[in-house]
């Protein structure tokens, strides 16, 4: 897993609760057997004027205009801003998958959907959970200021404007490890091995018919 | 002893060690996996050369890119044909308990397969890389969905990295009227705590109204948890659940069924339990819902109307009503049942088990699906469904109606194969979610149960199915 540590980005503002997983990557993409390359279809619906479909050259696809991330003065954002319960919906990894894929190293919103904000840590994209205040002012602050960047740092868990406000956030601590390592869990799993089988002896002499 | 509650029984039976800070290691005993999100796991796996921890804790399918037709040529699409294969080759490769594959008898949707084989049993923790896993949780599981690196993680250690989550119940009290279903009761539960209502709980389902249905409908309930942000919802198993598993194939046979059944019993929440959040309902009140919008939040009773953003204060909320709006196409404050509809799908993990069908069919019998809907479908959830709809005479009754009877698959819940609404066509749908273009590109999805849908398919537009049938 890439590491995480501190990002100084551009940041792009996607004004609207309850973004979904099929929003962020439509279902015609996770066809894939790979994971990557889905950037070029991060939001493909919104993006697009036309149907996507895998394999089209989207290059030469019509572009949205009024989709946030066509605007010039987002290209190259590293860090989403969104509202409440973003990445509801499936557990398709694919969706920070593309969000990775597209450059965004981070996302900030008051809320996430469980599964999205799991799977999000298992690749090194960083969900920043800030007060429903802190993000409203956010918003506004980057609607006014063209080339807004934020700095995050996630050592010490700060988010921080041009202007030197400082919002900290919360991060569970076994994760912000994980993060600014790049650590593989799978390994880090593998060396307790000996307890996971000792606790398998014991569940099927208690449970047989689940080993059956 | 302190009481507990059923999601804290589940839990602490499943404890392989547990951090200061809360962080366990959760042991996984089933392992339901298909197509879409496991090609990257198994290719994590062999790129780190490790190996499966338990391979008959696997039972695999492919459900979502498999087509409903046709199926003596194949898979026509070459991107989802490979993707199918990919999933046979790590089949052949790493092995399972057991593989149903593209057009084996018993191939299905993944959430139907596990309950019908006997694979999904109370006390189980299972896990699937899909959000619907929450389904199992009907049998007195912990049943998770996880992502494609948790995927990999449960494959090569047979654990999850978890934390537990807070408590809530949803207790439904009162008898259901006629007409009125497990969907409408989840639904009803969405509309009332909203698509984030249950986020960082599991949800125990509970009460006289959740007790009295059987276990399709409290996979239906449990099915759509996720939707209301519960990554898990649970029902304590009772003799509905133990008289559904004798005898399934993978059930425990003799003196392990008696063992077995013994400890399901324990498995209920203790008198006095503490629960983090309480939300009830009475059942005696719940309508058949419609969704209007593009969350399953955006429900309303069949009696209702679509809403007026103009009288609703919160700007995010006003503007997430009008958007749902512009991209449904529909007017402020038309009457529900005033919507026409140009298809009708029932299937999908959350309603295409026989039970499902059944009601479907009790409304369509003898009827004619309505001039102007284009397509009207029936995706049975397995093959061994579809058998016994087939048996009970089930799909001449939808065929003599004008419907087109399928074969098993996820098909038009997400559209991942051939199945899908076209931009601007409206569906009444019995799946879970209603996102823009879930059901297809600028597809417009309104949620239902099979009576209702099937209501929408002889009437054209929405109808109260107790009124009109």
């Amino acid at each position: 897993m890439e590491k995480f540590t501190r990002l100084d980005g551009l940041v792009a503002p996607l004004d609207r609760a309850n973004v979904d997983t099929d929003a962020i990557i439509p279902k015609q993409f996770l066809k894939s057997i790979k994971r990557t390359g889905f950037g070029p279809n991060l939001f493909d619906a919104w993006r697009y004027l036309d149907q996507g479909e895998p394999g089209m050259d989207n290059s030469k696809r019509p572009l949205n205009p009024d989709f946030v991330l066509n605007q010039p003065r987002y290209r190259d954002a590293r860090i989403l801003l969104a509202r409440e319960n973003f990445g509801c919906g499936s557990s398709r990894e694919h969706a920070p998958w593309a969000l990775m894929d597209y450059g965004f190293r981070a996302v900030i919103a008051p809320s996430y959907a469980d599964i999205f904000f799991n799977n999000s840590f298992k690749n090194g994209l960083l969900p920043v959970v800030l007060p429903v205040q802190a993000v409203e002012r956010l918003f506004a602050e980057v609607a006014a200021a063209p080339g807004y960047r934020l700095v995050i740092d996630l050592e010490a868990q700060t988010v921080t404007s041009p202007q030197g406000q400082v919002d900290r956030f919360d991060i569970d601590p076994f994760r912000k490890h994980c993060l600014l390592n790049g650590l593989d869990e799978i390994g880090l799993t593998l060396q307790r091995a000996g307890e996971i089988r000792a606790y398998e002896a014991k569940h099927k002499s208690t449970q047989p018919w689940l080993f059956a | 002893m302190t009481p507990q509650t059923l999601y804290d029984k589940l839990w602490s039976s499943h404890v392989v060690r547990q951090e200061p800070d809360g962080t366990a290691l959760i042991y996984i005993d089933r392992h339901l996996v298909h197509e879409v999100t496991s090609p990257q796991a198994y290719e994590g796996l062999k790129l780190a050369g490790r190996k499966p921890w338990r391979v008959d804790s696997v039972v695999a399918t492919a459900d979502h890119n498999t087509p409903t037709q046709h199926w003596d040529s194949g898979i026509k699409d070459p991107i989802s044909r490979l993707q199918v294969e990919t999933l046979d080759a790590n089949m052949r490769e790493f092995g399972a308990k057991v593989y149903f594959p593209f057009r084996d008898q018993r191939q299905g949707i993944v959430h139907v397969i596990g309950p019908e084989n006997g694979a999904t049993l109370p006390g189980m923790t299972v896990v699937c890389g899909d959000s619907h896993t929450s389904t199992h949780g009907a049998f007195g599981c912990l049943a998770v969905g996880i992502g494609t690196s948790e995927v990999e993680h449960v494959l090569a250690t047979q654990c999850l990295v978890q934390k537990k989550a807070r408590a809530m119940l949803v207790r439904v009290d009162g008898r259901l009227g006629r007409g009125v279903t497990a969907k409408d009761i989840i639904l009803a539960v969405i509309g009332k705590i909203g698509t984030a209502g249950g986020t960082g709980y599991a949800i125990e389902f509970g009460g006289e109204a959740i007790c009295a249905l059987s276990m399709e409908g409290r996979m239906t309930i449990c099915n759509m948890a996720i939707e209301a942000g519960a990554r898990a919802g649970m029902v304590a198993p009772d003799e509905t659940t133990f008289e559904y598993l004798r005898g399934r194939p993978f059930a425990p046979k003799g003196e392990l069924w008696d063992r077995a059944v013994a400890y399901w019993r324990t498995l209920n929440s203790d008198p006095g339990a503490r629960f983090d959040r309480v939300v009830e309902l009475n059942g005696a009140d719940i309508q058949p819902q419609v969704t209007w919008g593009t969350s399953p939040e955006m429900v309303d009773t069949i009696g209702g109307r679509v809403p007026d953003p103009a009288a609703i204060a919160d700007p995010v909320r006003r503007g997430s009503v009008e958007r749902a709006l512009k991209y449904m196409g529909l007017e402020p404050n038309t009457p529900i049942g005033q919507i026409r509809v140009d298809k009708v799908f029932i299937g999908s993990c959350t309603n295409s088990r026989i039970e499902d069908l059944r009601a479907a069919a009790a409304i369509v019998n003898g009827r004619q699906v309505a001039k102007n809907v284009k397509l009207a479908m029936v995706v049975p959830g397995s093959g061994l469904v579809k058998r016994q709809a087939e048996q009970e005479g089930l799909d001449k009754v939808f065929r003599a109606a004008g419907f087109e009877w399928r074969e098993p698959g996820c098909s038009m819940c997400l559209a991942m194969n051939d199945d899908r609404l076209e931009p601007g066509e409206r569906c009444a749908s019995t799946s879970n979610r209603n996102f823009e273009g879930r059901q297809g590109t600028g597809g417009r999805t309104h949620l239902v149960s099979p009576a209702m849908a099937a209501g929408a398919a002889i009437a054209g537009h929405f109808v109260d199915v107790r009124k009109d049938f």
